[in-house]
C-alpha cells in the first residue's frame, strides 16, 4: 500500500509528498522484520529508481516468499526528482546534509525529521545513490569506519563489487546513513553507476543482493540468483587522481580495469590549442573503480579512483 | 594599500578565477575580513568595497597603527556571482563548506585551501555572512560555540546583538569555524540583506569593523561608542512558522518591537485573494528575522523573536 510519510503545502495549488510504498507478506505474524529502501535524496540521481521498480516487482511476482515488511522509498526528494535539481530547488541545500532533523528548524529540517521517525524502527536500510553527474562508480558500499563491525557483514551479502570502509569525517555526521546507524538502525549507502542515467545491469545486480541479504536475514524465501562476495577496502590503499589543469578529460580507461601505477588512465586536453594538457596517471597499482564521465574538469576535478592491493 | 591576487584557479573556458586581497599596513597579521564567499553575496561584496575605500582614505592619512597589518578580500565566489548563482558555478558545491580545504582535493577544496593559506594566521577573523533563508535580519555578530568564542571581543563591534550559535556537524567547514580552530578569533558579521543591497546596514557594517579595529588598537579613528551588545543565544529565539502556503505579505519587519498577538503577516489564497490565515506574534520582544519572499511553503520559519526584549 502507498502511504504518504509526510505532506508539506507548497504556494500554489500543490503538495510536497513523501510516499513509500509498504509490502507486507500474506500472512502477518506481528513479529516481522522490516527492511527499507530509501533513494532520491539527491535529484540528479537516478539509478536507485530502478531498483526500487525492480525489487518490487520481483516480490509482487513471488509475494508468498515475503517473509518481512518492505518499505520502498523513491524519492526522499521529490521536487529535485522532478525538476532534475541535485539539492532541494527552493533553497538549493543539498539534503543529506541536514540529517536527522529539526522539527522546530526550518521546513527542509522539519521534513528531515519526519524522514527520521518514519525510518526508526527498520531492521535494515539501503540508502541508495548514483555519484552525480560526473563520475561514473563501480557498485559499491560505502561504510563509515565507527560502523565497520556492524555493517560490514551485511554488505557482504549485497552482490555489490567493492565495499569502502572510510575514515569517519565530522562533516558528514549530517547524512541521512549517520543519523540512521546512530539510533540503530544498520545503514548501507549504495553508489552505483552515474547522474541523471539508469544503468540496468547494477539495478539487477542490487535486486539481487537486497533479496539475498532479506533471504539471510529471514525477510524472504523466494528465488536468489548468484551472488558474489565484494571486495573489502579496509586493508587496500585509495589512490585519488585530480586534475591539476583545466581543460577536457577524456578517459583511456574501464571502471573495472586493472591498472599498474604510472599506467595513462586518460587526457586533460586543450580544445583551444590541441595539445594534451596534462597525462592522467595511475597513482598506484590496483583496480579503477571511479571513472570521470563529464569531461569539463577544473585544477583538483576528481577524475578517477584506484583500489590499491589484490583485487582479482 | 597593496593590491594582489591572493589565489588563483584556470578556467577552461573563463578567465582565471582571481582571489584578490588589499592589505593594508604592515608587520603583524592584525585582521582579516572577507565578503562574498557564495556568488549572490553582493551585499557582502558592496560592505567590502566601502571598507577598502575608507581603508584606503585611512592609510593616507596614516591611521594604521604601525606593525599591523590589515588584508580585505572582497570576493572569493565571483566566478558564481558573474553568472547568477550561489553556488561554485561547475559543480554547485558550496566553498563555504569546505574548509579548511585540501591543497590536492577537488576544485573548490582547493579554492578554500588555497584561500584558507592566505588569510589563517591573521589574530582577528571577520566575514560577512549570510543565511540561506530568504529574508532579513537584524544587523549582529554572530559566534560559534567552539569552546573558544570570545563574546566580549563581539561586543567591540558596537552592534545591538551577539547571537551565539550551537555548533553542528554541517558548520566545522565553515570558514569561521576553521578560523577558530586556527586560533584566530572569528566574527560572522550580518547585515539586513544578501542579494540586494540595504545602504543603512552596509553603512552600519563597515563602521562596526572599523569601531572594532580601532578599539583592538589597529586604526586611529574616532567613531561613536555603537550598542553595548545584548547576547542571545539562538536557540532561545521565538520561531513563528506558517500554518499554511499561498502569497505572503508581511505586515512587520526585522527590528521592530511587537506584543504578543500582533498581527505580523499575512497568507492570501493564491487564486481567491482572501487572507487565508493572519499569523500572531507569539510573544512580546523585537523581531530579529522576517521572510520576504511573496510565497510560502507550509511550516515555513517567517519571523525569529528576540523574546521579552524591548527596545
Amino acid at each position: 500500500m502507498v502511504e504518504t510519510v509526510v505532506a508539506m503545502k507548497l504556494p500554489v495549488d500543490e503538495k510536497l509528498r513523501i510516499k513509500k510504498q509498504r509490502v507486507l507478506p500474506l500472512a502477518v505474524t506481528g513479529n516481522e522484520k522490516r527492511i527499507s529502501i530509501v533513494t532520491g535524496t539527491h535529484g540528479d540521481e537516478l539509478e536507485g529508481q530502478f531498483v526500487c521498480y525492480e525489487l518490487l516487482r520481483r516480490i509482487n511476482e513471488n509475494i508468498e516468499c515475503l517473509k518481512g515488511i518492505v518499505d520502498v522509498y523513491p524519492a526522499l526528494n521529490p521536487l529535485g526528482v522532478d525538476s532534475i535539481s541535485r539539492g532541494i530547488p527552493m533553497f538549493d541545500l543539498d539534503m543529506n546534509r541536514v540529517f536527522p532533523g529539526d522539527e522546530e528548524g526550518p521546513m527542509i529540517e522539519s521534513l528531515a525529521k519526519e524522514i527520521i521517525d518514519d525510518l526508526s524502527g527498520s531492521d535494515y536500510c539501503f540508502d541508495i545513490h548514483a555519484s552525480n553527474i560526473f563520475l561514473d562508480e563501480m557498485p559499491q558500499i560505502r561504510i563509515n569506519e565507527i560502523s565497520e563491525k556492524t555493517l560490514v557483514p551485511l554488505a557482504k551479502l549485497t552482490n555489490i563489487d567493492l565495499v569502502w570502509v572510510h575514515a569517519s569525517a565530522t562533516v558528514l555526521e549530517s547524512t541521512l546513513a549517520y543519523s540512521l546507524n546512530s539510533i540503530g538502525v544498520p545503514t548501507l549507502v549504495v553508489e552505483m553507476g552515474v547522474g541523471m542515467r539508469i544503468t540496468r545491469k547494477y539495478g539487477y545486480q542490487l535486486v539481487e543482493g537486497i533479496l539475498n541479504l532479506m533471504k539471510h536475514e529471514g525477510l524472504w524465501d523466494g528465488p536468489v540468483g548468484e551472488v558474489k562476495m565484494p571486495i573489502i577496502s579496509s586493508d587496500r590503499a585509495v589512490g585519488y587522481m585530480n586534475s591539476n589543469t583545466s581543460g577536457i578529460y577524456v578517459p583511456e580507461c574501464q571502471n573495472g580495469d586493472i591498472v599498474k601505477e604510472g599506467d595513462v588512465l586518460g587526457n586533460v586536453l586543450d580544445p583551444l590549442s590541441g595539445e594534451i594538457a596534462e597525462k592522467i596517471k595511475s597513482p598506484i597499482d590496483g583496480m579503477v573503480f571511479t571513472r570521470r564521465e563529464y569531461p569539463v574538469v577544473y585544477g583538483g576535478s576528481l577524475l578517477g579512483r584506484v583500489l590499491g592491493g589484490e583485487t582479482s | 594599500m597593496r593590491k594582489e591576487v591572493i589565489y588563483s584557479l584556470p578556467s577552461p573556458y573563463r578567465d582565471d578565477l582571481k582571489v584578490t586581497g588589499y592589505r593594508f599596513g604592515s608587520g603583524k597579521k592584525s585582521a582579516c575580513i572577507v565578503g562574498a564567499i557564495r556568488g549572490n553575496e553582493i551585499q557582502q561584496l558592496y560592505v567590502c568595497s566601502q571598507l577598502i575605500k575608507k581603508l584606503t582614505e585611512l592609510e593616507e592619512k596614516g591611521a594604521i597603527v604601525s606593525e599591523h597589518e590589515i588584508m580585505v578580500v572582497p570576493s572569493i565566489g565571483h566566478h558564481s556571482t558573474n553568472i547568477g548563482k550561489r553556488f561554485w558555478s561547475v559543480d554547485n558545491t558550496d566553498i563555504n563548506r569546505m574548509f579548511p580545504g585540501y591543497d590536492e582535493g577537488e576544485t573548490t577544496q582547493r579554492i578554500a585551501g588555497g584561500v584558507f593559506e592566505q588569510i589563517k594566521d591573521y589574530s582577528y577573523g571577520i566575514q560577512f555572512a549570510s543565511f540561506y533563508m530568504p529574508g532579513d535580519f537584524i544587523p549582529h555578530v554572530r559566534m560559534m560555540e567552539t569552546g573558544k568564542q570570545n563574546t566580549s571581543l563581539a561586543n567591540l563591534f558596537g552592534l545591538p546583538y551577539v547571537v551565539l550559535r550551537k555548533v553542528r556537524p554541517i558548520d566545522t567547514t565553515t570558514l569561521n569555524y576553521n578560523w577558530q580552530m586556527w586560533d584566530c578569533n572569528a566574527f560572522s558579521l550580518y547585515t539586513s540583506k544578501t542579494d540586494k543591497i540595504d545602504e543603512i546596514s552596509a553603512k552600519q557594517a563597515v563602521a562596526a569593523v572599523l569601531r572594532f579595529l580601532m578599539r583592538m588598537g589597529v586604526i586611529r579613528y574616532n567613531s561613536h561608542s555603537g550598542y553595548i551588545a545584548t547576547i542571545i543565544e539562538e536557540s532561545d529565539l521565538a520561531v513563528v512558522r506558517t500554518g499554511t502556503s499561498g502569497i505572503y505579505r508581511r505586515l512587520r519587519f526585522a527590528g521592530e518591537e511587537v506584543c504578543m498577538g500582533d498581527p505580523l503577516a499575512e497568507i492570501t489564497h493564491p487564486y481567491e485573494g482572501n487572507v487565508i490565515v493572519t499569523i500572531l506574534s507569539p510573544c512580546d520582544g523585537i523581531i530579529f528575522f522576517s521572510h520576504e519572499k511573496p510565497l510560502v511553503t507550509e511550516h515555513e520559519i517567517v519571523f525569529k523573536i528576540i523574546k521579552r526584549l524591548h527596545e
